[in-house]
C-alpha cells in the first residue's frame, strides 16, 4: 500500500478547518467542450463593469461567511480560486479579489491557496499579484501539448503560450504547479497522447490532472456530435490512454492518488482531498456549491443574478439539500473510493459509529468477488474489513462500483 | 313504418378513400345530428380510430330520409364496417345485414385492393351496389379512368357511378336518392319465428352487452326470452332500440329493422358476431347462414416491463376482451421476461391496436415478443398439435412434419412496379398465381404467401417498393407443409426463450446472422465478454461477441460536481434496473423488439 496521502490533510488541523472555493465565472472565450458556469468577458482586459461588480459582490459574500467562520472558531485550511478563468480578470481586479478574501476570511497562515490560470491570460503583473497575496499553488490548463489539437478544441492558447506561462510562473517563484490535461480528444491517438505526457513531465510540475474528454449537451462539441461531425473516441482507445497515463506517470515518480490526479510526493491537492473525504467546504460566487452543517447548498448560477442578490442584501443560495446520515454514509464511500488509498474502516467508524461491513457488507462482498474492490491487503476477509479500495480494474469501472453504493 | 320503406346499407371503401367523411355528410343531411353536434367522423369514436383513420368496430345509425324528388319517406340504416383485412369476418357480417352497399372509390387513386375485396364480398352477399367516385374536387381526379376501371373489373355501368365530394357535400343528395331507389327493401317474414343477425356487440359497464342486430324474420321486444343459436344460451330481453346515433328506446324491432338488444348478457362471448338470435319459446328451425367462430391468426407474448404489474395487465386484457371477443389470451411464463400472456389476434393491425390500447388506456409498458402464426405440427406419434409459440414446438425428433398457414394475397400496383413487387413476393416464398391488367397502367397480382412472411414488414416493403401506390388484401387459404426449424438465440451460452423464432430452413442462416448482428448493437458492454449465438438445435450458425466493458468512470469530480455526478450515477443505475437480467447478462427491453425489426 502506498503512502497515506491524506495524512497531510488530516494533520493540518484537528477538524477545525474548512476549505473554501471561490468561483470566477469569466473566460476570454468558451472552449468547445466546456459546460462550466463560465461566460466570455465583454471587454479584453478583464476590468469591465460586470467583472468589477462581480468581484465586489464576491468580497461581500466572503465577508458574511468570514464572520460566521470566525464566530465558530473555524479557520480556512485551503482556498481555491477556480473558474472559468480567474486569470482572465485584470491584474488589478485579481489583486482586489485576493486581498478581499484575505481580509475577510480567517485564512490560516499555512493554508494551501490555489489559483487556476490559463495560458494566454497570465502575465508578470498577475503572477506578482498572486504571490503578494499568498497564493502558493498554481493550476495551469495546458490540456494538450499539440497546437492542432488545441485549435480543434477551441483553446485560445498554443503550446508556446503554455511553455511561456509555465516558465514565467517558475521564475516568479511558484513551487507548486498543477498541469491539467485532457485525453481522448478528437483526432488524438495514443502516440500523440504520449507526446503530451512526455512534454509535460519534462517540465516537472508537482501535480498533473488528466481527464478524458466528455462531450456534454449544450456545448459546441455536443452539437457537433449530434450533427455527426464529431465522432466520440472509441472506448478501447480511451481506456488505453488512461492506462498509459497511469503507467507513464508512475514510472516518472508521480503518485496516482485519485482517479484523475497524480502528484510528486507531498504535493497532492489538499483542497480537493476535502471533497473526496466528504468534508465541509464553502463555495463563494455564482453557481458555487457548499457542503456545510450536514447540508449541500448551491448559489444562483448566473453572475448577474448573483450580483443582484448580494447587492440587495439577499442570500445568494438558490438550493439547499439536507443530507441524511444514510446519504452521507453512501457519499463518504463513493467519494472516498475515488482516492486510491480507499476508505478506512477506522475513519468510517469514527464518523458514523458503524463499521463498513455492517453498512455495506453485501455490496462490498459482491464487488470484491468481481475483482473491482480490494478488501484489506491480503484478500477478502469480509468479516474484518480494515479498508476498501478500488482495484486497478475497479479504477476503470469505478461507476459500476459507485452505483452499487447508491440506494 | 312499412318494411317497404326501409333501406339497409353499408359504405365500403379502401382505406382513406373517404368513407367516414361521406358518412358524416349523410348524417348531416338527414339531420341525425344538428350542425352544432356535428363533429368530423362521428362514427369513429375511439381516439385510435380517429388517429389511424380506420374504423375498428362496426356501428349502425338509423336515419330518416325524405326524398325531394318523389316525396317518399324512408328509414335508412347505415351500417359502418371496419376497413381492414384483419376484420374481414366482421365486414362480411355487417354486409350480411344489408341489402345494398355504397362503394366509395377515390377519383385519383382508383380501384385498390380493399375496394376489390369489399366489392367481391358485397357481390357475394347479393347486395345492390351504389358506386360513388369521391374526391372529384381534387386536382388529380380522373373520374373517367375510375369509371372504366370499375367497368372493366366488376362490370359496373359507368352511367350508374355518382360523382361526389364528401368534403364539399357535392353529390350527397344523388347518393341518398340512389340508396332510396336502387337498393331494395328488406325481405323477410314478420310472421316467422324470430331470427336476428348479430353483426356487432359492445360491452357497456352499466348495461352489459349491447348486441347490434338486424332482424330478418319475426320481431324482438322487451320481455321476450331469446336464445343464441350457436351457444343455446337464453337471455331475457330488457330493452330494444335504435341508434340515432344516440341510443333511443323503441317498443320492438321488427323484420327488416336494425337496432340494438340489451338482455342482461354479461360477456361479449355470449353475443358472438355472426350468431343468430331467436325466440327461446318459439325457436327458428335453422340459424342465418355464415356463422363461424373466428380464430386468431397471430400470436405474441405480452409482458409488463415492470414485472410487478402482471395483475394489472391481466385486468386490462379482461377489460379489453369485454369488447373484443376475437382477442384471446392465456398466461405464459418466459424465463427471460417473467410472467405475461400469450395473446392471439385476428391479424397484425389487431395486435398493434390492442398493444396501443393497453399502453394508452391502461398506462402499461409492454414488452412484446415477435408475432407467430399458428403452425400445425404432426408428431411422429400421429398426434396433431397447434403451435402458436416457438416455445411450444416439440423436439425435432418428435416432429413428423410441420404445416404453416398460407394466404391468398391480392396486390394492386401500378404497372411500372410489377417487377419489384414480384421480386418481393418471391423473396417471401410467394407462389405466383396470376396477373391481370386492370387497365394499361394497373396490374392485379395474385400470390400464395406464407402468413408468417407477411406478418412483420411485408406491407411496409410493398409500399416502399411502389412509392406507396400498391395496395394489399389477403385471406387465409389453408395450411401447407413446410420445411421449418426453430432458431434459438443464446446469450452467454444460454438460450433466451423470448428471442426464439420458427423459420423456414432456407432463411435460418441469414436471419440468424442478422439477429446476432442486431443484438450486438443493442446489448451494452457488460463486466465480462458476452457471446451472442444463433443456433438450430445444437448447431451454432452465427456468432458475435459483445466485448467486456473496459471503462466506465466519471473522471472529474470536485465540490461542485458531487450532486450532478451522483445524478448521473443514479441515471445509469436506473437504466440498469430497466434492463432484463438474463442470467448475469443485462439486456435492454429493445432487444426483444429487435427481432421484429430485422431487414
Amino acid at each position: 500500500m502506498g503512502v497515506d496521502l491524506c495524512q497531510e490533510a488530516c494533520h493540518s488541523g484537528p477538524g477545525d478547518g474548512v476549505a473554501v472555493y471561490v468561483h470566477i465565472p469569466f473566460c476570454v472565450r468558451k472552449c468547445y467542450y466546456c459546460d462550466f458556469n463560465s461566460y466570455p468577458l465583454d471587454d479584453d482586459d478583464g476590468d469591465g463593469d460586470a467583472a468589477r461588480a462581480y468581484v465586489d459582490a464576491l468580497v461581500r459574500e466572503a465577508a458574511l461567511n468570514g464572520e460566521q467562520l470566525a464566530q465558530r472558531g473555524l479557520e480556512v485550511r485551503t482556498l481555491y480560486i477556480g473558474g472559468g478563468t480567474p486569470t482572465s480578470l485584470h491584474a488589478r481586479l485579481l489583486a482586489r479579489v485576493l486581498a478581499g478574501l484575505g481580509r475577510n476570511l480567517p485564512v490560516r497562515r499555512d493554508a494551501e491557496i490555489t489559483v487556476e490560470a490559463n495560458p494566454g491570460t497570465l502575465d508578470g503583473a498577475k503572477l506578482e499579484a498572486m504571490l503578494d497575496a499568498g497564493v502558493n499553488r498554481l493550476s495551469l490548463g495546458a490540456q494538450a501539448m499539440d497546437d492542432d489539437l488545441l485549435a480543434r478544441i477551441g483553446r485560445i492558447h498554443r503550446v508556446g503560450d503554455f511553455l511561456e506561462s509555465f516558465a514565467a510562473a517558475r521564475r516568479a517563484g511558484f513551487q507548486n504547479i498543477n498541469v491539467d490535461l485532457i485525453f481522448a480528444l478528437p483526432g488524438q491517438d495514443l502516440a500523440r497522447w504520449r507526446e503530451t505526457l512526455e512534454a509535460v513531465v519534462a517540465l516537472a510540475p508537482e501535480h498533473i490532472s488528466t481527464y478524458n474528454l466528455v462531450i456534454e449537451e449544450g456545448t459546441r462539441f455536443g452539437r457537433e456530435l449530434e450533427a455527426g461531425i464529431l465522432q466520440p473516441v472509441d472506448e478501447e482507445l480511451d481506456a488505453d490512454m488512461y492506462q498509459l497515463a497511469i503507467d507513464y506517470l508512475a514510472e516518472r515518480g508521480y503518485e496516482h492518488y485519485e482517479i484523475s490526479n497524480f502528484a510528486l510526493p507531498g504535493h497532492s491537492c489538499l483542497h480537493n482531498i476535502t471533497y473526496w473525504r466528504n468534508e465541509a467546504y464553502l463555495g463563494l460566487g455564482a453557481g458555487a456549491h457548499s457542503h456545510f452543517d450536514g447540508k449541500r447548498y448551491s448559489n444562483v448560477l448566473l453572475p448577474g443574478d448573483y450580483v443582484t442578490r448580494i447587492e440587495g442584501g439577499l442570500s445568494p443560495v438558490a438550493e439547499v439539500e439536507q443530507v441524511t446520515v444514510e446519504t452521507e454514509k453512501r457519499d463518504t464511500v463513493i467519494l472516498g473510493l475515488r482516492m486510491l488509498r480507499g476508505v478506512l474502516d477506522s475513519e468510517f467508524y469514527a464518523r458514523f459509529g458503524i463499521h463498513l461491513r455492517e453498512a455495506f457488507g453485501p455490496e462490498i462482498l459482491e464487488l470484491s468477488n468481481q475483482g473491482l474492490l480490494r478488501v484489506n491487503e491480503d484478500g477478502d476477509n469480509i468479516n474484518n474489513i480494515d479498508i476498501i479500495a478500488l482495484t486497478r480494474r475497479g479504477l476503470f469501472l469505478a461507476n459500476e462500483v459507485f452505483m452499487r453504493f447508491l440506494p | 313504418m312499412s318494411t317497404e320503406d326501409i333501406r339497409n346499407f353499408s359504405i365500403i371503401a379502401h382505406i382513406d378513400h373517404g368513407k367516414s367523411t361521406l358518412a358524416d355528410r349523410i348524417l348531416e343531411y338527414t339531420g341525425a345530428l344538428s350542425e352544432r353536434e356535428m363533429e368530423d367522423q362521428v362514427l369513429d369514436q375511439m381516439d385510435l380510430e380517429r388517429e389511424r383513420g380506420i374504423t375498428i368496430k362496426a356501428k349502425a345509425v338509423r336515419l330518416d330520409y325524405t326524398s325531394a324528388a318523389s316525396g317518399g319517406s324512408y328509414v335508412f340504416n347505415l351500417i359502418d364496417t371496419p376497413g381492414h383485412v384483419d376484420f374481414s369476418y366482421e365486414v362480411s357480417r355487417s354486409l350480411a345485414a344489408c341489402e345494398g352497399a355504397v362503394l366509395v372509390v377515390d377519383a385519383s387513386q382508383g380501384v385498390e385492393a380493399q375496394t376489390l375485396a369489399n366489392l367481391y364480398l358485397a357481390i357475394e352477399h347479393d347486395l345492390a351496389i351504389v358506386p360513388v367516385i369521391n374526391k372529384i374536387d381534387l386536382p388529380g381526379a380522373e373520374p373517367e379512368r375510375v369509371k372504366k376501371e370499375l367497368h372493366d373489373i366488376a362490370g359496373i355501368d359507368p352511367d350508374e357511378c355518382i360523382l361526389a365530394s364528401a368534403k364539399t357535400g357535392q353529390g350527397t343528395v344523388d347518393i341518398l336518392e340512389a340508396i332510396a331507389t336502387r337498393i331494395p327493401a328488406p325481405k323477410g317474414s314478420p310472421e316467422s319465428p324470430l331470427r336476428a343477425l348479430i353483426f356487432d356487440s359492445h360491452f357497456d359497464p352499466y348495461r352489459g352487452v349491447i348486441a347490434y342486430v338486424r332482424v330478418v324474420d319475426g320481431q324482438v321486444a322487451p320481455g321476450m326470452k331469446i336464445m343464441m343459436m350457436a351457444t343455446g344460451k337464453v337471455f331475457d330481453v330488457d330493452e330494444v332500440g335504435v341508434f340515432r346515433p344516440r341510443m333511443e328506446v323503441i317498443d320492438k324491432l321488427a323484420a327488416g329493422e336494425v337496432g340494438y338488444v340489451i338482455a342482461g348478457i354479461k360477456n361479449v362471448k355470449d353475443a358472438h358476431v355472426g350468431d343468430t338470435i331467436t325466440d327461446a319459446q318459439n325457436p327458428a328451425e335453422s340459424p342465418l347462414p355464415g356463422y363461424r367462430k373466428v380464430n386468431p391468426m397471430v400470436f405474441c407474448g405480452m409482458y409488463p416491463v415492470e414485472t410487478n404489474r402482471y395483475e394489472e395487465l391481466r385486468d386490462a386484457l379482461d377489460k379489453l376482451q369485454l369488447n373484443d371477443a376475437s382477442l384471446v389470451y392465456e398466461p405464459e411464463t418466459s424465463v427471460a421476461l417473467g410472467f405475461g400472456f400469450r395473446c392471439g389476434f385476428l391479424g397484425l393491425l389487431h395486435m398493434e391496436i390492442v398493444q396501443e390500447r393497453l399502453e394508452r388506456e391502461f398506462d402499461l409498458d409492454l414488452v412484446t415478443t415477435a408475432p407467430s402464426v399458428v403452425y400445425k405440427v404432426v408428431k411422429t406419434s400421429g398426434e396433431v398439435i397447434d403451435v402458436d409459440s416457438p416455445a411450444k414446438l416439440p423436439p425435432a425428433g418428435e416432429i413428423q412434419r410441420i404445416e404453416e398457414p398460407y394466404v391468398r394475397a391480392t396486390i394492386l400496383t401500378p404497372a411500372d412496379y410489377v417487377g419489384p413487387v414480384m421480386e418481393l413476393c418471391q423473396e417471401r416464398r410467394g407462389e405466383y398465381r396470376s396477373m391481370e391488367y386492370l387497365s394499361e397502367s394497373r396490374v392485379m397480382l395474385e400470390y400464395d404467401l406464407p402468413l408468417s412472411e407477411i406478418l412483420l414488414d411485408f406491407f411496409d416493403k410493398l409500399k416502399a417498393k411502389t412509392r406507396g401506390y400498391a395496395s394489399l388484401d389477403y385471406e387465409y387459404s389453408g395450411h401447407r407443409e413446410s420445411r421449418l426449424v426453430k432458431l434459438d438465440i443464446l446469450l452467454n451460452d444460454k438460450p433466451v426463450d423470448a428471442l426464439s423464432s420458427i423459420i423456414h430452413t432456407d432463411k435460418a442462416y441469414q436471419r440468424g446472422r442478422q439477429l446476432v448482428e442486431k443484438l450486438k448493437g443493442i446489448i451494452p458492454r457488460q463486466m465480462f465478454e458476452v457471446p451472442i449465438q444463433a443456433a438450430i438445435g445444437s448447431r451454432v450458425i452465427a456468432r458475435e461477441t459483445v466485448k467486456a466493458l473496459r471503462k466506465n468512470v466519471l473522471q472529474k469530480c470536485y465540490g461542485g460536481d458531487v450532486t450532478r455526478k451522483k445524478k448521473l450515477l443514479e441515471k445509469q443505475k436506473e437504466g440498469k434496473k430497466r434492463m432484463k437480467q438474463l442470467g448475469n447478462v443485462e439486456v435492454p427491453q429493445e432487444a426483444f423488439m429487435a427481432i421484429l425489426k430485422v431487414d
